[in-house]
């Protein structure tokens, strides 16, 4: 039993970063029908800025905060020199495009920085906590209520502002809130840099556990994606149940079955998922115009 | 006389093909053009699956591993030819595509990528971690395919380069021909009706989950055969042949050069083959350098470069 608590414990606590990068793909995808690849590289950012500004001499806080607002910056960046210019083009063109994106920033921070693998401490020490007969870290505290108000806020930014009320209209339908005046460049910019800030705090708050190093990006943007599409893709709750569902499974699966193929169980679940139910777990069936 | 443009892109190949190493300075050429040619192939056959049909895999090194691993495996424990271990996986290929592609191909647009993309993540995951099979990571010895030796036999002799640019550029152009063929038959009609528009398609009594099957393991087969073709040419191999990387590489090839050409497809690998040997000088820069090239044209040029280029030409001309 102490067993099963401890995988469900490390499976919430990756979970739940899998769960801000699907956040992540979501809140763009919304915005513009754009999965970005490069979700990933925004939480190697998240770390790496940490990382460095923190080793310069910058208290831990202020290192993050950096990060995180150097990182909007880096998505607002990608919106509008790669995203915007693309408009209307074909899937196949936006997911190399994104590839591309994330291929560059990777290329880029391994030039800014550099190739070896990072880790600055614990927000709170390292003794881990006992509970029932498993431990968690202060950290894992620290991933998982840090996912909790990101989701938070987001449903407060959604439902009680205005300007998020603009986001949900022009996912909805982008002509339409065009014509009630709702300025749908600016919402895919601040999507963009809503979408970058949400994964490089990711980044930041579990790089303690996980460390970090200019190519982590591309194995967190697979998972998150396929959390986001577990979820149904542009569903936020579905991003929370997806990315908390696989981090679990893929405990579980490391724990009882493998380590070597949790990431296979992944994978063999969602393609099971997207067989039976292809708009994911929580996607609307919807009806193609013709 | 007008040449029809299937025997003129096959007759620009052939000539590029032949007339190219007059201009090589070293073996090393010989070596990066075979693995152009390698590529090539692949990118040949996603012309198929993306171009004419408009269905995407992210998972298609998936079966070059496949491939790859055959011609390692097969003479190893069922004592086969290298050349038959390359049929077998071909035909293994084939009937993996078969099974999975149904399931998979009633998906459109990301879901499609995510579920080929989870495929091809599967395979690559059993070559790293099958390693008393494979050798794991660091991969395992592939055999000698033979055919050098015997064509000395008959007296001519060529290098190791020289034999792999000349077998490998005949492989392709035999790809290259079958899917024109391809392209012109009521099969590729079909295909790019569906691309048009599914509905439309279905309407006019297209089977439209049939030819994107077709599609799919017409597709699996070319790649399977570039894996076998890279093994046998190699004579090693490892698992990063049926990785995540590669199928994003065979994407961005066919993208890049114009999914819909099966000329510009090959340039596109000609490209982003060469890329990486060039850039050497640069390491540091070969990402940075890549991805910016992947998101410019893509950006500038979305049917790709070849396309791009010759209505540019024709434009002007008129």
């Amino acid at each position: 039993m102490p067993e099963l608590l401890q995988f469900l414990l490390s499976g919430i606590t990756v979970g739940a970063v899998y769960a801000l990068v699907a956040l992540g793909f979501t809140i763009i995808y919304n915005a513009s029908d754009v999965v970005n690849f490069a979700q990933g590289e925004f939480v190697m950012l998240g770390g790496m800025i940490t990382v460095f500004a923190h080793a310069a001499g910058m208290p831990l806080p202020l290192a993050a905060l950096i990060a995180v607002i150097a990182t909007a910056g880096v998505g607002v960046a990608l919106n509008k020199l790669a995203i915007e210019p693309a408009r209307g083009a074909p899937v196949v063109s936006l997911i190399i495009i994104t590839i591309g994106a994330s291929i560059f920033i990777r290329g880029a921070a391994q030039l800014v920085f550099d190739k070896q693998i990072h880790r600055f401490p614990a927000f709170s020490g390292d003794q881990p906590i006992a509970i029932g007969g498993a431990t968690i870290l202060p950290q894992s505290l620290w991933v998982i209520a840090g996912a909790l108000a990101v989701f938070f806020c987001l449903w407060l930014f959604f439902t009680r502002t205005l300007t998020g009320r603009a986001v949900l209209a022009t996912a909805n339908n982008r002509v339409a809130a065009q014509l009630v005046g709702i300025n749908t460049n600016y919402v895919m910019t601040l999507s963009f840099a809503m979408s970058a800030a949400i994964g490089a705090l990711a980044g930041v708050l579990v790089t303690p556990i996980t460390l970090t190093s200019y190519d982590v990006g591309l194995a967190l943007a697979l998972k998150g994606f396929a959390a986001a599409m577990l979820g149904g893709m542009g569903n936020p709750k579905g991003a929370l149940a997806g990315g908390l569902l696989l981090g679990i499974l893929e405990a579980m699966t490391a724990g009882y079955i493998s380590s070597q193929y949790k990431d296979a169980a992944a994978f063999i679940v969602i393609l099971a998922v997207l067989f039976a139910m292809p708009q994911g777990l929580f996607g609307r069936k919807s009806t193609d115009r013709v | 006389m007008r040449l029809s443009s299937k025997a003129t892109t096959l007759l620009i190949l052939a000539a590029v093909i032949a007339i190219a190493p007059v201009f090589f300075p070293s073996s090393y050429y010989f070596r990066v053009g075979s693995l152009i040619f390698v590529n090539g192939l692949a990118v040949t056959g996603l012309v198929i699956l993306i171009g004419y049909a408009g269905q995407i895999s992210l998972g298609h090194a998936g079966f070059a591993g496949i491939g790859a691993y055959a011609c390692a495996l097969a003479p190893v424990h069922l004592g086969l030819h290298p050349a038959l271990a390359a049929v077998l996986g071909a035909f293994l290929s084939a009937a993996i595509a078969f099974l999975v592609g149904r399931p998979i191909l009633r998906l459109k647009g990301y879901y499609l990528a995510v579920a080929s993309l989870g495929f091809g993540i599967l395979v690559s995951m059993v070559l790293s971690n099958e390693a008393q099979l494979t050798g794991g990571p660091d991969g395992m010895a592939v055999p000698e395919l033979g055919l050098r030796a015997a064509l000395k036999a008959i007296g001519i002799d060529l290098s190791n380069t020289e034999f792999w640019y000349a077998f490998s550029g005949l492989v392709l152009v035999i790809g290259a021909w079958l899917a024109l063929n391809l392209h012109h038959s009521p099969t590729g009609r079909a295909l790019r009706a569906l691309h048009g528009s599914e509905i439309a398609a279905r309407t006019v009594g297209v089977d439209v989950a049939h030819y994107k099957l077709v599609a799919f393991v017409i597709s699996a087969v070319y790649a399977s055969v570039s894996g076998s073709l890279l093994a046998l040419q190699n004579k090693f191999i490892t698992p990063d042949v049926g990785g995540f990387m590669h199928s994003i590489e065979m994407v961005t090839m066919t993208v890049l050069g114009g999914a819909g050409s099966v000329l510009g497809a090959i340039l596109g690998a000609a490209i982003l083959t060469t890329l990486p040997q060039v850039l050497t000088v640069f390491q540091e820069y070969e990402q940075l350098m890549l991805g910016l090239v992947m998101m410019l044209v893509m950006i500038f040029m979305r049917e790709g470069l070849l396309p791009s280029i010759t209505r540019r030409i024709r434009g002007r001309g008129e």
